[in-house]
């Protein structure tokens, strides 16, 4: 964390954007390892739609949407799935919650975890109608589901990346 | 006078605006990259190249990951194995003396079926060749269902092999790098698998959605399908050979037919990648077309001689059935002698623009209808020693 000419506070991009970017692509890699257990696979959430949450609820940023652009970048690349997917719901996502950032500030653990829970439906939105565009299928709706379930599960990451730097600069409180 | 010292000196743009300014040029760099890519095609692009220096990369990630969870793997597997091996070996000697029975039948079936290929002189497949590898990374998800294999183009692994495991087919390779290649699996959204159904031999398109079943979708005919069929590979567009297991139907809840995958009952791990491409290709032309087709008895050698003689007398046998030396079975090889009128004219008329019809249409059999026909395809076969 540095400081201001003004005195106040400012966050360091690479703690705040670097670190967590950094956190979730290493649970992203190690859920894509070949297991089964009892013939069902790991559950594959996307940790992804964390940051895309908790980046513009914290504070504005130009670099921001540009990694999680590459962030998409590297889940489409990983996956193997159609290039594109991925940054776009990751971005669309950002902008959501930048354009109602002004609600979401000082409210408490539910309503924010509401607001991701349609956040990620949003993503799952943007996943589904770029899978019609390029595919003309649609994703099976139960394998939609699971995945969306457990990265709704995921808030608490969001909820705590929130806690830590929210406050850390003041100018954006 | 600079920008600095101007009217503009004092204004200062709220980062909230320059953010949304950043959000709408990711958004169009989130689309030019949606409308640039083409992973469901084969074609080369510089995407592939991306995709394949990236799994390059992700190789050794993925295989450090994928070790431990081998090892655990096999460590549970042995467990079981010694717990079990009493009922275990009971099954295994049960399932033994059930299948030399088969075993048995197999073998007769095999010599009768070299029997009716050599009298038939039918051209069959060339074996595919396969490569094992093991499974490095493992997608799941609904957009994309994936697999990483560490074997790669030195291996000889093509996009568009079939891929298999134990059990029947699992994908088809969608990239491949040195040492590394992508599998699309069947149950992908963007995956489309032509199939038959083994009973009634219907078509249909096998299309992936994304859960673990795909679907069955351009069935055609009357009850074309009933639950418990098998599904096979169709080999319908040269992608994938006929015949490879892929499953056994059953309907789902919404009504629509759907597949559950044999490769399911296997592990995920290891896979055979069958370095396959179209059979035209892999066969050598050159030597299908030397085939020789086995000459006549020499009684059948005489008749037919005689048969061809008589008929070349009568200057109508050669117009009698027009239909026959249009027919492109008459002529497996060009004429060998001029003492057979019709078997010359039948012979050089049938299909000028393709001399090597022979490799792909066999000879009609003995007990050909029309005379002059078994007469022209004789006497064209037949050696010129080997008519007395």
């Amino acid at each position: 964390m540095t400081f201001t000419p003004g005195g106040t506070q400012r966050l360091d991009p690479l703690i705040w954007l670097g670190l967590p970017l950094l956190a979730v692509i290493i649970p992203t890699v190690l859920l894509a390892a070949p297991i089964r257990i009892f013939g069902l696979g790991l559950p594959e959430p996307v940790f992804a739609l964390v940051l895309a949450f908790a980046w513009p609820a914290i504070r504005p940023s130009m670099f921001a949407p540009f990694l999680l652009v590459l962030l998409g970048l590297f889940l489409d690349l990983l996956w193997g799935g159609p290039l594109g997917l991925w940054p776009l719901a990751l971005v669309v996502v950002y902008g959501l919650v930048l354009a109602i950032r002004p609600t979401l500030t000082g409210r408490d653990g539910v309503f924010m975890w509401v607001w991701y829970a349609v956040a990620c439906l949003l993503a799952f939105g943007v996943g589904v109608v770029v899978t019609l565009v390029k595919d003309d299928h649609a994703p099976s709706l139960i394998s939609l589901f699971w995945q969306y379930s457990v990265t709704v599960l995921l808030y608490p990451f969001a909820d705590r990346l929130i806690e830590r730097f929210e406050d850390a600069d003041v100018r954006f409180r | 006078m600079s920008l600095r010292d101007g009217p503009f000196q004092d204004l200062k743009v709220p980062l909230r605006w320059t953010a949304a300014v950043a959000v709408v040029v990711a958004i169009i760099i989130g689309l030019a990259l949606v409308f640039g890519d083409r992973r469901e095609t084969l074609q080369g692009h510089a995407a592939v190249a991306t995709r394949g220096a990236f799994d390059r990369m992700a190789r050794p990630v993925g295989g450090v990951l994928s070790a431990p969870v081998r090892w655990v793997s096999d460590a549970v597997g042995g467990i079981g194995d010694y717990f079990f091996a009493v009922s275990e070996n009971r099954r295994l000697k049960q399932e033994v003396a059930d299948l030399r029975h088969w075993r048995d039948e197999a073998i007769a079936y095999r010599h009768e079926n070299d029997r009716y290929e050599a009298l038939l002189g039918l051209k069959t497949e060339p074996p595919i060749p396969m490569v094992g590898a093991r499974v490095i990374a493992d997608v799941r998800g609904p957009f994309a269902q994936t697999r990483l294999a560490d074997a790669g183009v030195e291996d000889g692994v093509r996009e568009g092999n079939p891929v298999m495991n134990e059990h029947g087919l699992v994908g088809r390779i969608l990239g491949v790098a040195n040492g590394v290649s992508r599998i699309l699996l069947l149950t992908d959204v963007s995956s489309r698998t032509p199939v038959m159904i083994d009973r009634t031999d219907a078509r249909a398109v096998l299309t992936g959605d994304g859960s673990g079943s795909p679907t069955l979708e351009y069935l055609r005919g009357a009850n074309p399908i009933k639950a418990g069929d098998r599904v096979l590979t169709s080999g319908d567009g040269g992608l994938f050979p006929r015949g490879l297991p892929v499953g056994v139907a059953y309907q789902g809840l919404d009504g629509s037919w759907r597949v559950r995958l044999d490769s399911d009952d296997g592990p995920i791990d290891p896979v055979r990648i069958l370095l396959f491409r179209d059979f035209s290709q892999l066969a050598n032309q050159p030597a299908l077309r030397a085939t020789t087709i086995p000459p006549l008895a020499p009684a059948d050698a005489a008749a037919v001689a005689a048969e061809a003689n008589a008929g070349s007398s009568s200057p109508a046998a050669s117009s009698a059935h027009p239909a026959v030396s249009s027919h492109p079975a008459v002529s497996p090889r060009p004429p060998v002698s001029s003492a057979h009128p019709v078997a010359t004219v039948a012979a050089s008329s049938a299909h000028p623009a393709h001399p090597d019809s022979s490799a792909r249409h066999p000879p009609p059999p003995a007990s050909s209808a029309h005379p002059v026909t078994h007469a022209a395809t004789a006497s064209a076969s037949t050696p010129a020693g080997a008519a007395p």
